[in-house]
Formats: structure tokens, sequence, C-alpha cells
């Protein structure tokens, strides 16, 4: 045994670290810096569904039931399947509605209903405060089995006063106003405390695989062996098999019951909601948890078993309490300081649960019981202006310690009664009775108000009837002969063996009658009954949530709001600092009931005023307030059919709208891109007119400027006349070059130039332009030398324009090739396709950045030498792409540059004949 | 929500009912040993982790 201040020192040490993780979290949360929006500490904060009911209880129930604590793991686990599908759209639901417990989500569905909220709250509060007895409970007799030696007994008794259980309590409940009612959150959002939930999930799972592994390995060779053993004995050997015992016909249906009734608590116990909804950082998270969390709820219970038949093998039939075997196990075997451990993973499981609980518990309690019932007294509501935050926080504080204290009390005068694994049973299946209103709330708009609340009294009712009063009864604390002959003797009505339905056990009974009788009143009078406009209108915002887009939601709200009176009544329940900013930032567009008058509020922003107060003070409550403070038009059916049309209709006409000036943009991209293109195009005719103008001013200058000398001086000599005058005729020539080319030029691109196709030989035309060039080559003493294979090469082209190309190539040769032992060779190539010719000089060579650009017009390599007009190079390749083939150059700068051009056979076929009209234009220039 | 995620998430969900309710569970109901453990256990665990590694790979196959 541990020494009894030890183990309470150790366990107030370990609540203080709690303390600090929760502190720093919230200030890291403060700062903007969160250590919870992460996907692994949310799927260990939801492990807050074990509890010390699994950490203790599991193996005990496994010690006398086998296998059967399974169901409550694998219920979770075929919910959270389902996880990304129902669990999002409860989040998405709660966030956009500012749902902040269980009772509102029900409440707020059914018509902001302040009586349906009220009635789950109870209902709440009747089942979980057993289960907040159950956490006592375990951390009471985990402690006294640490503290007594193994021979003497552990149930000495206490007066109340004396029992740590109650400091335990009172402990816990400070710690949770500490961190979950400091300030108001108008999202009910407690990032410390969810940090330190998720640093006890942690500490639990090692602990509870420390145990696992120290029986397993440590006190036995193995899980194989602790099998073994166990098969060898007849008695435990049934505990590894379906039938226990005791179960009997209906088998199958209560393993079929209790993963059903784990499935549907793992929803709606208000601390899963608590922390899978209300407190969700980000939707995302929810993708990883989903399967995160079952591999947590596997790896804790992977040991139960064999812890539950090592406990078993190990104490034969000591009478040790097998709730208790992680603990006397190491205890009894001397490991203390493992002992220690596994109590503090214990203290762990339970705190956390009695924690989230209280907290999600306080807010049902302080919203949906107090207010409503505050808000009917005639002296608050007469009471104007005011701070009310500091009161919700103290009601809520308040709530928790009453719910510590109730059970410390339920503990104290029942404890003893019950195993644990019952106490939590007898929980869950009063929360699993919210699951026909909620989940049918949020798939299913036909459901009413009236229709929840038959369906949640009826099935309440059942529930106190079937297994809450039999099992007061069983504690002692009444008469048992009820339950065992029926009251007033009517065998019928026995609450265990309703109608005569035996064979089942007691819970699958009770939650067969219960969840019979509440879906069948739920469906049947919502079928019965039609739903008021309020209720209709909540059902479309629920089922349809992922439908709307936050701004085109509809807003069901018509009738007169002074914005002064919103703004005192958000002051009154949010303080004047977030009411400030709630007016601060009013959304642009006015929605549909828009009112222009000054002053008044128009329907959008009261709807926001009253989503804001739902987070704090809950929907229903918000609505009554925010209905006694602005004049309301009662909403008819009509109304509301109307307003989701406009809605929808609004909906439509911003979807066309988005149509609408997506395509503008298009069209104003494609007039942009054409816009550009016709600049550049404007840029070049512009370089183009001002190169031509140059070209023409040269020669230009040269005429007037020899003969302006000629006219001034008469007594020139004839000679220098003479020669003056065959430079003013060469240039002359030069010009009408110039200008022929130019026009040429245009009307080849215009597509208008002449073409005269015949059958030719490629060789004669190419001999044509040799011998017409020959003499200035000679001038020059250069070579000139043709290489062709064939002496014939056919082709179908104009025999002037090629000669022309070849004139222009070669006298383009010329100008380059140097002044001695200048050297030009035209190669002429057959192929199968076409010919290829060739004209290779040996001049200086092109660079090849420049050799792109030689085919531009006006590009001129060389300034100031030779000039040709630098219209040849471009006017030959139009002409040889007007019939179908290319040309280019290959040059290595210093060794000559070569121009090929390549026709094809066909060609001359490959370019339209131009058409028969021409302009004008050209037909003059036949005789310039 | 790509509807054949929510296709699959259904699918799966079917899958484990069937699988952890009668009759299919009732296979696994014999005093047999696989592996040193009793093969009921290991038939529901080994459910249980088939189960989870479907639902982990559905979910996190798609993006971040």
């Amino acid at each position: 045994m541990l020494s009894a201040p030890l183990v309470i020192f150790t366990a107030f040490a370990y609540l203080v670290l709690l303390f600090a993780i929760a502190w720093y979290a919230d200030q890291r949360a403060a700062a903007g810096r969160s250590i919870i929006a992460s996907p692994w500490v949310y799927a260990l904060s939801i492990a807050v569904y074990a509890t010390a009911w699994t950490y203790f209880g599991s193996v005990g129930r496994a010690a006398v039931d086998g296998i059967w604590f399974l169901p409550i793991y694998l219920g979770p686990t075929l919910a959270m399947i389902l996880g990304w599908v129902v669990v999002r759209k409860m989040i998405r639901i709660a966030r956009t509605y500012r749902i902040t417990s269980v009772a509102d989500f029900i409440a707020s569905r059914y018509g902001k209903s302040p009586l349906i909220a009220g009635l789950v709250t109870l209902i709440t509060v009747v089942g979980i405060v057993p289960y907040i007895a159950l956490q006592l409970k375990a951390i009471s007799s985990g402690y006294a089995i640490m503290t007594t030696s193994p021979g003497e007994s552990s149930l000495v008794e206490v007066s109340w006063w004396q029992d740590s259980t109650l400091y335990l309590a009172l402990a816990l409940a400070g710690f949770i106003m500490l961190f979950g009612t400091r300030h108001l959150d108008m999202t009910e959002r407690h990032e410390g405390m969810v940090a330190a939930i998720a640093f006890e999930s942690l500490i639990k799972l090692v602990a509870f695989l420390a145990v696992g592994l120290f029986v397993v390995y440590g006190l036995f060779n193995g899980i194989g062996d602790v099998y073994a053993q166990a098969m060898a004995d007849a008695e435990l050997a049934k505990l590894l098999r379906f039938d226990t015992g005791g179960h009997a016909d209906y088998i199958f249906s209560q393993w079929f019951a209790l993963i059903l009734l784990a499935m549907l608590a793992f929803l709606f116990l208000p601390r899963q909601f608590q922390i899978m909804v209300v407190e969700n950082v980000d939707e995302r998270h929810l993708k990883r948890a989903v399967w995160v969390f079952p591999v947590y709820l596997l790896l804790i219970n992977l040991f139960v078993l064999p812890i539950a038949l090592a406990g078993l093998l190990f104490f034969g039939d000591n009478g040790a309490n097998p709730d208790l075997f992680v603990l006397s196990l190491p205890l009894v075997t001397g490991q203390e300081a493992l002992a220690l451990f596994v109590f503090i993973g214990g203290l762990s499981a339970a705190t956390g649960m009695v924690i989230v609980e209280a907290i999600a518990v306080s807010t049902m309690v302080c919203n949906d019981l107090v207010m409503p019932l505050l808000l009917r007294t005639r002296r608050f509501r007469g009471r104007q202006g005011g701070d009310l935050t500091r009161l919700l926080l103290m009601i809520r504080r308040l709530a928790i310690v009453i719910l510590l204290l109730l059970g410390y009390l339920y503990f104290y005068l029942a404890g003893e009664a019950y195993a644990l694994v019952s106490i939590g049973l007898i929980s869950f299946a009063a929360v699993a009775q919210f699951a026909p209103a909620a989940l049918g709330g949020m798939y299913w708009k036909g459901g009413t108000r009236a229709g929840v609340l038959a369906g949640l009294c009826a099935g309440f009712a059942f529930w106190i009837y079937t297994l809450m009063l039999p099992s007061i009864a069983k504690s002692g604390w009444m008469s048992t002969d009820f339950v065992d002959l029926g009251p007033f003797g009517l065998a019928w009505l026995k609450p265990e063996q309703f109608l005569g339905l035996s064979g089942l056990d007691n819970l699958t009974h009770s939650l067969f009658w219960s969840l019979f009788a509440n879906i069948g009143a739920f469906v049947g009078v919502s079928l019965w009954t039609r739903p008021a406009a309020r209720e209709a209108s909540q059902a479309l915002l629920f089922v349809d949530v992922y439908n709307r887009s936050h701004d085109h939601q509809p807003v069901f709200w018509q009738g007169r709001a002074r914005i002064e009176d919103l703004k005192l009544l958000a002051t009154r329940f949010l303080g004047p600092k977030r009411a400030e900013q709630l007016f601060e930032a009013r959304p642009g567009p006015p929605g549909q009931g828009a009112r222009p008058d000054r002053g008044y509020a128009d329907a959008r922003l009261v709807q926001r005023v009253e989503t804001q107060l739902a987070g704090a003070i809950g929907s229903a409550s918000a609505r009554v307030m925010v209905a006694s403070a602005v004049e309301e038009e009662d909403l008819g059916l009509e109304d509301v059919m109307r307003i989701l049309d406009e809605a929808s209709q609004l909906r439509v006409h911003s979807r066309a709208l988005e149509d609408k000036s997506r395509s503008l943009e298009q069209a104003t991209r494609e007039l942009r891109a054409a816009n550009e293109e016709l600049k550049s195009l404007d840029r070049l005719k512009d370089d183009f007119m001002s190169s031509v103008t140059h070209e023409l001013r040269t020669p230009l200058t040269s005429i007037r400027a020899l003969t302006e000398m000629m006219l001034d001086d008469e007594d020139m000599p004839n000679e220098q006349r003479q020669e003056f005058l065959a430079i003013i005729v060469t240039e002359t020539e030069r010009l009408s070059r110039l200008v022929g080319q130019v026009l040429d030029m245009a009307r080849i691109e215009a597509g208008h130039a002449d073409w005269h196709s015949t059958e030719l030989d490629l060789t004669e035309v190419v001999g044509q332009a040799v011998n017409s060039i020959r003499g200035r080559f000679e001038e020059k003493n250069a070579r000139l030398e043709v290489h062709t294979e064939r002496p014939s090469l056919p082709i179908l082209a104009d025999r002037d324009r090629l000669v022309q190309v070849m004139l222009n190539l070669l006298s383009n040769a010329l100008k380059f090739i140097p002044e001695d032992g200048g050297r030009v060779d035209v190669q002429m190539t057959d192929s199968e396709r076409g010919i290829t010719v060739t004209v290779a000089d040996n001049g200086p060579g092109i660079a090849p950045e420049e050799q792109p650009r030689i085919f531009e017009k006006f590009h001129q390599l060389d300034e100031g030498r030779q000039r040709g007009s630098g219209l040849g190079l471009p006017i030959s390749r139009q002409i040889v792409e007007h019939f179908g083939g290319r040309m280019w150059v290959e040059s290595t700068p210093g060794e000559g540059a070569r121009f090929s051009f390549f026709l094809p056979r066909t060609s001359g076929a490959s370019a339209p004949e131009p058409p028969s009209g021409r302009p004008a234009r050209e037909r003059n220039e036949h005789h310039g | 929500m790509k509807k054949t995620l929510l296709h699959r998430l259904v699918a799966l969900f079917c899958l484990g009912w069937l699988l952890l309710s009668f009759p299919l569970l009732a296979l696994w109901d014999h005093p047999v040993r696989v592996f040193g453990w009793p093969l009921l256990p290991a038939g529901l665990f080994t459910i249980w982790l088939v189960l989870i590694a479907a639902l982990a790979w559905f979910m996190e196959r798609g993006e971040g």
C-alpha cells in the first residue's frame, strides 16, 4: 500500500499540472497561436468518451461477461464511419446558428422552443448525475485500494465531511469554474480546457497500456500464455465465447442493442457534443479524427480481456473487485510506482469526463432552464440596461457546483449498490432518447415541435419506469415488489417485463420500449400536426444547411426594430465591447425586408443580433428576448414559403449575375488581346512607313543636291555635268526599283499579285539569273559556279518570280563576298518531295541572333556599305512561301552564309489564284 | 462532399453492421486459438482494425 498523503499529493499535483496546461493553452489562444488547432489534438479530446467507466469498468465487465465490454466501443467506431456525414453536418449547423449545447440544438431545430430546451436539459441532468457519481466512485474506490493494505477492509465508514471524495468533487468544481466559465464567449469555446482534456486522454491511454503490458508480460508470459491458461479453466473459457451464460435466447439482439446504444450516446452525450461539435476548431480536422479516435478506442481496449483474465487467474476466488484489477494487480506484486501511475490514469479518465460534462451541462442549465424562468419574472424584465454577462457566469458557476454536489450525493447514497458498468449504461439509455429528435431534425423536414415533445416525454417516461426505478429499487431505497410483481400486483405492467416481454436483459428491454415509444410518438405526432411557421423555417435552415452560402441565408423575420433597442439588448447580454463590434461589422448589402428608414434595423441585422445572443443565452431565450425588444409581425407559413422563394430567387439571380460577369470578363480579355495585336500591327506599319520614306529620301537628297548644283553653276564643265547626270540616273533607277519593290511587297502581302504559273525547268531559270548577273561578279573578280545533279528539274511555278528570287539571293551574296577571292556556289538538289536551291557565299557570315531577323523588312546587316533596299529577302521569302515552299539561312560567322529555299513539286497549286477584279492601284503600276 | 466518398462511407457502415452482428459474428464463436488468441476476440479485433483501416484509407486519400 501507499501512504494516503502521497496519493493525495500526487493527485493534486496532477490537477495543478492540468491547470498549467489549460492556462498555457488559453494564453496561446489569446495570442492567436492555438495549440489545439490540429486533428490529432481534436481526436484525443474526443477520447473523453473513455471515462473511468472504460478505465476500470471494462475490465470489471470483461471479468464477468467476457467480450461483452466491446459493443460500447464498436458503436462509436460505426458512428465515426459516418462521422464525416453526420458529425460534420452537426458542426456546420452549430457553427452557422451559434448553437452551444445539445439541448439548444434540438430546441432550435423545432422552432426555438423553450419547452423542448428545458425538457432536454432536465433529461440530461437526471441521466447524467449518476454518471458523474460513477466517476467519483471510481476515484474513491481507487484511492481506497491504494491506501489500505490487502488484508484490511477498504470499506471503512466515514462521515461525509471526512470523505476525501467530497473535497475532490469541490476541487474539480473549482477547476471547472476557472476554465469553463472564466469569461462569456459567444461561441462557448474553451481552448485551455480542450488542451487539458487531450493531455488527459494521452495519460490514460499510456497508463492503461503500461499496466496491460506489465500484467501480460510481467506476470504472465505474453498474451498467448494468459489466453492458454484461461482456456484451460472451464469457467474462464466461457468468457471467451459469445454466450457467457445468462444471455439466453435474444443474445444477438442484446449485442445489437448495445452497439446501437453506444452509437447514439456517443453522438448525443452532452460532453461529446461539447467536444466534437462546439469545441471543434476546423471542420476539416474531423476528416482525420474519424479514424484516429477509433484507433484510440482499439488500443485502450486491447488489454482489457487479458487483464481481466489475468486478474481472475491471479486472485482466484479471493473476492478481489474486478473493477479494480488494474490497480490491485500491480499493488499486490509490489509495483507501487506503476500503481500510482495507473491511479493517475484513472484520475485522468474520471476528471476529464467530469470537467467536460459539467461545462456542457452547466451551459444547458443556465441557458435552457434558468434563463427562460428568469426572463418570465416581471422584475427581471422590468430592469432596463445593466450588463448581465456577470449574472450569466454566476448562474453557470452555481450550476457546476450543484451538479458536482448532486453527483457526490448520489455516490454517497447509492454508490456501493451497483457495478460501474450498469450506471454508465443507464445514463447512455437516457441520452439515446435525444437521437430521434436530433437525427430526425437534421434529415427530415417534417418533424414538428409537438412530435418531439411527445417523443421525448414518452421515451423518458419509459426510461424512468423500466430502467431508473428498478435500479433505485435494487439499491434498496424502495421495495422491489413493484419490480418483481408489477405495480399494484398487475404482472403485465412489470417494469422489466413490460406487457410480458421477457427474455431480454433489462437494458435491452428498456432501450427497446423507450426508443419504440419515442420514435413512434415523434413520427406519429409529427405527421398528425402541422408545423408552425418558425418550425418550418428552422427545418429548412437545418436540413439544407449545406445548400446555402452564408450570404444567401433566407432571413425569416419581419417587423420593425429600432437599432437603439437592439443595441441595448446586445449590450446587456454580450457586454458593451462585443455589442459594439456586432453593430460595427454590418454586412454590405441589405437583405430582403430591409427598411430604409434611419434608426431602424433591417431583418438581417435583427437576425445577426439574435444569432449572437443565442450563443450567449441559447436560441430559445434569445428568441424571447428579441421578440420582447422589437415590434414583430407574426410569420405565417405562407410568409415562410415566400421568403424562401425570394431567397432562392435571389440565389438564382446572383448566380446568373456571376455567370454574366464571368463571360464579360472573358470578352474583355479577348478584346484586350485583339487590341494589343492591332497596336503591334500599327507599330509595324509605322516602322515600315518610316523605313520606306528614309530609303526614298536618300536617293532623292542626292538627286536634288546634284540638280541644284548644276542649276546654280552655269559654267560647270561638261564632263562634270555628264558625271552628275549619270549619278542622277542611277539614283533614279534605285528609286524606281525601290518603289517597285514596295508595291510588289504590298501586292504579295495583300494577295493581289499576278502569278503566272507554268511548267518550267528550274536549271534553266537559275541559268538565266546567273547569266544576267555574271557581269557584276566578273567586275568584282569573283567566282560564280552552278552545281546540279540533273540536267533538267521540272517544276510548276512563275518564271519571272523565281528569276527575281535567284537575283535577290545572288546580288545579296555579291554584296558580302570579299573584294578578292570572292566565291559563290549555287547548288541544286532534287528529292522526292521537291527541289532545294542553295546559294553559298564566303562572306563574313551572319551572327546567330541576327539570322531570324534578316527576313524582316528593311533589316540591313551592314549599314553604310553597299545598301540594298532591305526588301529583297522578305519579298523572296514571300514568293517562295507562295509556292508552298520555305526559305531559310544557315551560317557560322566567319565562314560565309548559305541561303536556301525549297520548292515542293506540287507548287503553284498550293496558293489560290488572285481574284480577277484587281484594284486600280495595281493596274496603274504596270505603266510606272 | 464528393458523392463517391459519401457512398463509400455508407457502404462501409453497412458492411460494419453486418460483420458485427448476427449471423456473421457467430462464425467466430468457436473454442479455437489462432496465434495464441482465442478465435472470438481475435475475430472482433480483426474486423475492428479492418474497418478502421478502410475508413482511414477513404478519408486520407483525398486532398489534405
